[in-house]
């Protein structure tokens, strides 16, 4: 296993994105910095943009490295090796390098000009969003057999997670705004890791007070014991889920 | 060595291989044919575990495989079309794939030397001609010294000094008494390679026998007229059935 990641991530960080990607993010952190003295306002606007591209490069990226690497993963299906570490190995891979371009980018920046809690959980909710997003592309590789096919799909659940899901939530809060929708808007929360990734960073930011009531009830529940288990739960099972149902359907496919 | 037992595999609604039986015994060399698309390629990459049958099952040395990885260590497989990272060099890729088969320490190195890869070494995968990328193969697929050779049209692209020279190893190993499957449309490489002869037509085995046997029944005196003159009895076969089916 280790062996096999060895050469997955000597492949993936000898391409030359990896590289770009950190320079990317890196640009982006440093010109924030730039316009504002403030560290909450620097961590609600790189949040602001984490929160977008983020997922949306994990998608596209994983997607073609699965294809682009299909060759040799069919290399190493011939050699006696399991399956699953096959797959498991560029997974991690991809997620390790994405990670690393996240931690990299924007840690730099702030290890020069500081950093408080609110930037730290930044980092995290970048690490777990690529982690998730990975796991959807990769899930959308492995049951197609058609890489534009795969990318299509992985960017439908860009924009269903970041985007569709978001109105869906806001309609159904408008409709029913006569009724307590605080624990309804909380579940609903959980379901989506792009809101949760968000709630948890806002709930680091002062700007809950903003929020309402409901904002009063979320800043409650987030800075319970319990509150921090079950979202801490839910964002493992978002990083999970989709990673082992694509090695599930990996371990029967035909090549 | 290798037993397949009814194995069936559809793809869509497709019926590549129907309760396919087939077995290949250990200091043979068995040449598979059929047209294409008559599933020999479907076949070999069952007996790898990449492609997994629908129904039946795949015995190596007594066991099956499925869910199996270690069996593989027994095989020699060159691919028909090889397929390697674009940015990997080839001395990188040996090195690889050495380094997956950790317990093998004695490498055979014939096909390195005469192919001359050594000196190529520091080219990467995707800059070679489909040619260097089968001596590669054909390199890979002899390196660890396996029992058994599975060979998916190796003759196929290679210049003249290069079949040559991975025919005659391809003898040499047969006469160590290795179990070897190659299958190919170059009927003259197989008669000199191989010493049964397995006839794929449409998911099923039409013929399996020695060659010797082949030319009695078929009456011909040579192995291409053989060869022939098997097709047309399956075209016959296939047209029988049409008029059954319409009758």
């Amino acid at each position: 296993m280790l062996k096999l990641l060895k050469y997955a991530l000597y492949d993936i960080l000898k391409s030359r994105f990896a590289i770009i990607y950190t320079v990317f993010l890196a640009m982006v952190a440093v010109s924030i910095y730039q316009v504002s003295d403030d560290l909450s306002k620097v961590s609600l606007s790189l949040m602001n943009i984490l929160i977008m591209i983020v997922p949306l490069i994990s998608a596209v990226f994983a997607t073609t490295h699965f294809y682009n690497n299909l060759e040799f993963i069919e290399l190493m299906l011939a050699q006696p090796v399991k399956r699953s570490q096959v797959f498991l190995s560029q997974l991690f891979a991809v997620i390790l390098m994405l990670s690393l371009s996240i931690v990299i980018g924007f840690g730099l920046p702030m290890v020069l000009w500081g950093a408080d809690s609110s930037l730290i959980t930044l980092l995290a909710v970048g690490v777990i969003l690529s982690a998730v997003f990975t796991g959807f592309a990769f899930l959308a590789s492995v049951i197609t057999r058609d890489k534009a096919k795969a990318i299509g799909i992985s960017l439908a659940l860009w924009i269903y997670f970041s985007l569709v899901y978001d109105g869906f939530v806001l309609y159904l809060i408008y409709s029913f705004a006569d009724y307590p929708l605080e624990k309804v808007t909380l579940g609903l929360v959980m379901l989506n890791p792009v809101d949760l990734g968000r709630i948890l960073m806002l709930m680091q930011l002062d700007i809950s007070a903003l929020m309402g009531y409901t904002g009063a009830f979320f800043q409650q529940f987030f800075s319970s014991g319990l509150g921090v288990l079950v979202s801490a739960g839910a964002l493992v099972l978002w990083m999970l889920w989709p990673g082992m149902l694509a090695s599930r359907v990996f371990g029967k496919r035909d090549f | 060595m290798i037993s397949v037992n009814a194995i069936s595999k559809k793809f869509g609604k497709q019926e590549v291989l129907k309760e396919f039986k087939l077995s290949f015994e250990k200091g043979n060399s068995y040449a598979i044919m059929g047209p294409n698309g008559s599933g020999k390629t479907t076949l070999i990459k069952s007996i790898l575990g990449m492609v997994l049958p629908d129904k039946g099952e795949i015995l190596v040395n007594g066991q099956s495989i499925k869910g199996r990885n270690d069996y593989r260590q027994l095989i020699g497989y060159m691919p028909q079309i090889g397929r390697y990272p674009q940015n990997m060099k080839i001395g990188q890729l040996f090195s690889m794939m050495k380094d997956m088969r950790p317990e093998i320490k004695q490498y055979d190195l014939d096909l390195v030397e005469e192919f001359e890869l050594d000196k190529i070494k520091d080219k990467s995968m995707g800059t070679l001609s489909g040619g260097t990328r089968q001596k590669v193969s054909a390199a890979l697929a002899f390196l660890f010294n396996p029992e058994i050779l599975i060979l998916d049209e190796p003759t196929a692209g290679l210049d003249p000094i290069a079949v040559e020279i991975l025919k005659s190893k391809i003898k040499r190993e047969r006469e160590s008494g290795k179990l070897i499957l190659i299958t190919s449309h170059i009927l003259s490489d197989l008669e000199e390679l191989t010493n049964q002869a397995i006839y794929i037509f449409e998911g099923e085995v039409f013929f399996n026998d020695s060659i010797e046997s082949l030319k009695e029944i078929t009456s011909e005196e040579k192995f291409s007229p053989a060869i022939a003159k098997l097709m047309q009895w399956t075209l016959k076969k296939k047209s029988t059935t049409k008029v059954l089916t319409y009758a």
